[in-house]
């Protein structure tokens, strides 16, 4: 039998295919930091706690209410992007004149603060939350046992990124936010309401984060350090994209998942550091990322 | 200024003999643990929990003993942990810190008990170092240690024909150590290891890995982690069909609370090893109400050895006559025999490692479970000596 | 981009020649405070506070004075803390010998890590200091010498110059402060310089710095090597202090945490960053039993000072005192 370094073609697929649905996480989560980047010009930290509320929103709507998932993925988003919306009109939006630096802090010291009340409120255990009845199961593929939901998460997130590049790079909507993002003072002149774009941008952004929070939560346990862990890699993966690139943040969040999955298979130790390996590289090499453009 | 002052006092008393000192036990107890982070629910608040209801059991109050109870958290990081039982000792009065739970705290505050001579009556963490490379004359280690953890579910599972074995080690030294641990068990019982994997510390996704140990053909997938870790391992494996394909899960360390928050939909046919399992007899049960109207949860293994430790110390110091003398304390600990309601009959072996029964569990499926906290079904008992590590000569602080 | 007039709020760096009566005072104040510290304060804390103001000031020197932010100072911190721990527990060097062998490892990463880093500007800077510090971590996590997550535990106080013995908590006090306290005046020494003229001029304005001939570059790996060499001495000198070293140290939320501090005490400012270490290590001391609330008032306090305090205290009070601070 054909073997690559020990390891059949086989393992080799299912391996590839784990990795793009890591992928798929990576793409959403860092798909709304390009945003928020882009047309904010703030490196949104507090990303990861919001990713965390999506997934302990959905818990909540059916703890509380009773209101189950798929409802749950309309509606977490949207109080995750109430929530950020709040933030933006009472904190981020006095930022905008300065430095990035104070993007960054102000959003880490929010994220503290989600993170820590959550802590308080539901522990650190976690909470359990079953996948729908829909997607439970799966399909031997042959080479792997693929679970619906996995299927099911990677076509979710595809869907969500292509419909969000067509919005943004192919709408006339997203032609003003472009132009937006290019000079702010004309198109406010063309009788844009650029502020209200700017709250409803970084809205957006962050309802994607709790998307993403809202599918992750079947599938890995909803607790209150889940974004902790993701967000540093988050970074590294817009990073590399390059800084605002739409495109260059969900190709590379696809990317990075199957790299992590291949190393998972061949260096298991390291493939929490591979991404910050990559990132190093690509910022000596080609520093305005994989796909943006030079500064 | 007021440490001078205390000193004084201190002296002054000490001069005059006054009577109604001498009568009178002081007795300060720190507990130490997680409050915040991933071992938060397991020990925590319901550690001070159960350090209040040993207090209030042991009466100490009638025996002429003022005893006090304080805690703080140490975030799981040896700098913190060390440096609040430094201040605790040096600062608080502090007679004896309890629980800490993760290892490296808990080696790092062994260390600075020793040399302030006060008493560590560890009930959290579960590094066999404690009693063995690290072992310490004011050592006690309570509750279990992973040694233990790994006969209880090792041995079992191996005699149970779950021959080959396929390890998930988080990449770091305890779950290195709990690795070794079992597959020494595995291997002594019959058994042999198909494979392993390094997992990096904290993961989230064990899809990949899982993956492999699907692949690897073993009978028993042995989780060498911990908390969320594990949580998310046997969800998984559940998700990807692994468990329902005739692979056994072996959840290395594992506690109600881990279980309870994975329900029992997903967690059934588990193994695991504990100490203490709050439906064990009308005793636990009895203790454990009391526990949850105060606390709000059925109490774990590390909860319950805190109580049953607490009350030992208790019953020493009074013995003693005195809290000053950490390590007079601890020798007298190991003199004694102590019964409680929780773990029974216990003893403390010369090298300050608590002896006493262990259980093999496995958990309920959701038809058999009769409320939120129904969880396990107890399969075997194992006997102290069976469980622990025989004691190291050179750790016999009783001989020297 | 017009990124290159939004600069930090920070305080402008005063021409003088010597120290200004002022800071004599304050200094001499501070000093005075620091000697009789230990007969009223549990001295561990005083020698933590201690330490972490020097780490404050070693990052404001970059941040403050060379406008540059790192988000992975823990390295040179955690890294150095480690080579100390190494050397006093393995080699068995002196305490002042391991401090010292610390604080040179935590310069040859900086100048290692800096001349690639430099090379980049604003996030893109910080990115790179970020991948680099996890590599670190993952270094001290997969080591064999740095112990896993247990860290080095148990290193041995030791003697001073082989003579005196620094296991009483009073003794290591002085040796602590001597260190941290040289340190922080020698970082006066710095920004006070020539050389820390020509820094101020390149944070101000990097074009016209480079149009005035100097070679920015140079300034700028020098200041990051110092910079890590003098957050690698703070380092090193915990470790004697607290008798180990962890992976706390070289995490990246440690990174974060130095960022506070300076933000909080004043970036710019000469005494900012030791207010801001003494605020939050007090903080994080007398507030551990709250558990996790200590994570959101630290939050709440980020948020507060970005929103409303970015000069920091000093800052603000420098603004008042209208002198530098």
């Amino acid at each position: 039998m054909f073997e690559l370094l020990g390891v059949p073609p086989q393992v080799l697929l299912g391996q590839l295919l784990l990795g793009l649905i890591n992928g798929s996480f990576y793409a959403v989560l860092s798909l709304g930091l390009a945003v928020i980047f882009g047309l904010l010009n703030i490196i949104n930290f507090a990303h990861g706690a919001l990713y965390m509320a999506g997934a302990f929103a959905a818990w909540m709507l059916l703890h509380y209410l009773g209101i189950g998932y798929w409802p749950a993925l309309i509606l977490a988003p949207l109080i995750v992007g109430a929530f950020g919306i709040v933030l933006e009109r009472t904190m981020l939006s006095r930022l905008y004149h300065l430095d990035h630096l104070y993007g960054l802090l102000l959003t880490f010291g929010l994220a503290l603060i989600i993170q820590g009340l959550f802590r308080n409120y539901y522990g650190i255990s976690g909470l359990p939350y079953q996948i729908p009845d829909l997607l439970s199961g799966g399909h031997n593929l042959g080479f792997m046992f693929l679970p619906n939901y996995r299927a099911w998460v990677v076509a979710a997130s595809v869907l969500v990124c292509f419909g969000t590049w067509f919005m943004i790079e192919k709408t006339r909507l997203g032609a003003y936010l472009r132009a937006a993002t290019e000079n702010p003072i004309l198109v406010g002149a063309f009788g844009v309401n650029v502020p209200l774009m700017i709250m409803l941008t970084y809205g957006f952004g962050v309802a994607l984060a709790g998307f993403a929070g809202v599918l992750a939560a079947p599938i890995y346990s909803v607790n209150p350090t889940m974004g902790e862990q993701l967000i540093i890699v988050v970074f590294a993966v817009v990073v590399i994209g390059g800084m605002g690139s739409i495109m260059g943040a969900i190709v590379t969040g696809y990317m990075l998942g199957l790299i992590e999955g291949l190393t998972r298979v061949f260096y298991p130790e390291g493939s929490a550091v591979v991404i910050f390996v990559i990132m190093a590289i690509v910022l000596m090499i080609k520093p305005e990322g994989l796909f943006g453009r030079p500064a | 200024m007021i440490r001078k002052l205390a000193i004084c006092s201190v002296a002054w008393a000490a001069m005059t003999g006054s009577p109604a000192l001498a009568q009178e036990i002081a007795v300060k107890l720190g507990v130490l643990n997680d409050r915040s982070g991933i071992y938060a629910d397991l020990s925590g608040e319901g550690s001070v929990v159960a350090a209040r209801m040993a207090v209030e059991d042991f009466k100490a109050a009638d025996k002429g003993m003022k005893v006090e109870i304080i805690s703080a958290d140490h975030q799981n990081k040896p700098d913190i942990g060390s440096n609040i039982a430094r201040q605790w000792y040096d600062v608080d009065g502090v007679n004896a810190i309890l629980d800490v739970p993760t290892s490296s705290v808990a080696l790092a505050v062994a260390d600075i008990t020793t040399e302030k001579n006060g008493v560590l009556i560890d009930s959290g963490a579960g590094s066999t170092s404690l009693t063995r490379e690290q072992c310490r004359p004011t050592t006690v280690h309570w509750t279990y240690d992973t040694a233990a953890l790994a006969t209880g579910t090792g041995a079992a599972m191996t005699k149970a024909g779950g021959k080959k074995w396929f390890f998930l080690t988080a990449d770091y030294a305890f779950g290195h150590s709990l690795e070794e641990n079992t597959i020494r068990v595995v291997e002594n019982s019959g058994g042999e290891v198909v494979g392993k994997v390094n997992v990096p510390f904290p993961a989230q996704d064990f899809s990949s890995f899982l993956l492999q140990a699907q692949g690897s053909g073993a009978d028993v997938i042995g989780l060498a982690n911990a908390g969320g870790d594990t949580v998310n391992a046997i969800k998984q494996a559940s998700e990807f069909g692994i468990t329902q394909a005739g692979q056994k899960m072996a959840a290395l360390l594992f506690f109600v609370t881990d279980v309870h928050a994975l329900g029992a939909e997903t967690a059934q046919g588990l193994s695991l090893t504990e100490a203490f399992y709050w439906d064990q007899n009308d005793d636990t049960r009895a203790w454990s109400k009391r526990f949850m109207d105060i606390h709000g949860a059925q109490p774990t293994m590390v909860q319950a050895g805190v109580y049953s430790g607490t009350m030992a110390y208790l019953a020493a110091v009074e013995a003693v006559g005195s809290a000053d003398d950490g390590k007079a304390v601890v020798a007298k600990m190991k003199e004694m025999e102590f019964n409680d309601p929780l773990f029974g009959k216990v003893t403390v072996r010369g090298d300050g490692r608590a002896i006493h029964d262990m259980y093999l569990f496995e958990v309920k499926s959701p038809d058999q479970s009769e409320g939120e906290w129904d969880l396990y079904n107890q399969i075997s008992s194992i006997t102290g000596d069976e469980a622990f590590l025989p004691m190291l000569d050179e750790c016999d602080f009783t001989k020297m | 981009m017009a990124m290159k007039d939004k600069t930090i709020d920070a305080a402008p760096v005063v021409q003088t020649a010597g120290m200004p009566r002022l800071h004599k005072i304050i200094f001499s104040l501070l000093l005075a405070g620091l000697i009789v510290l230990p007969f009223f304060v549990y001295p561990v804390f005083a020698m933590k506070v201690m330490c972490f103001a020097l780490f404050a000031a070693a990052f404001n020197l970059l941040l403050g004075f060379g406008g540059l932010l790192s988000f992975g100072h823990a390295a040179y911190f955690g890294g150095a803390s480690y080579v100390a721990a190494h050397a006093a527990k393995v080699w068995g060097l002196t305490p002042e010998l391991s401090v010292l062998c610390g604080a040179a490892a935590a310069g040859v990463l900086g100048l290692a890590i800096g001349s690639l880093a430099i090379r980049r500007q604003g996030i893109y800077f910080a990115m790179v200091t970020l991948a680099f510090a996890q590599m670190v971590y993952f270094v001290a996590l997969q080591a064999e010498f740095t112990g896993g997550e247990d860290g080095i535990q148990s290193v041995p106080r030791g003697d001073l110059f082989g003579l005196i013995s620094l296991a009483d908590n009073i003794a290591l006090y002085f040796f602590v402060l001597v260190v941290t306290f040289g340190g922080i005046l020698l970082l006066y020494r710095i920004v006070h310089s020539p050389f820390g003229q020509v820094l101020k001029a390149i944070r101000e304005n990097e074009p016209r710095a480079i149009s005035l001939g100097y070679d920015v570059n140079r300034y700028k790996l020098i200041v990051f090597t110092l910079s890590a060499t003098m957050a690698g001495l703070a380092g090193a000198t915990k470790s004697q202090v607290f008798q180990l070293s962890s992976l706390t140290d070289v995490h990246w939320s440690m990174s974060g945490e130095v960022v506070l501090m300076t933000l909080l005490g004043g970036m710019g400012t000469i005494f900012g960053p030791l207010v801001g270490a003494a605020m939050i290590v007090t903080m994080q001391n007398y507030l551990a039993t709250f558990g996790a609330w200590v994570t959101v008032i630290q939050g709440v306090i980020f948020v507060i000072g970005v929103l409303v305090f970015r000069e920091g205290i000093v800052g603000v009070l420098s603004r008042w005192l209208k002198k530098p601070l």
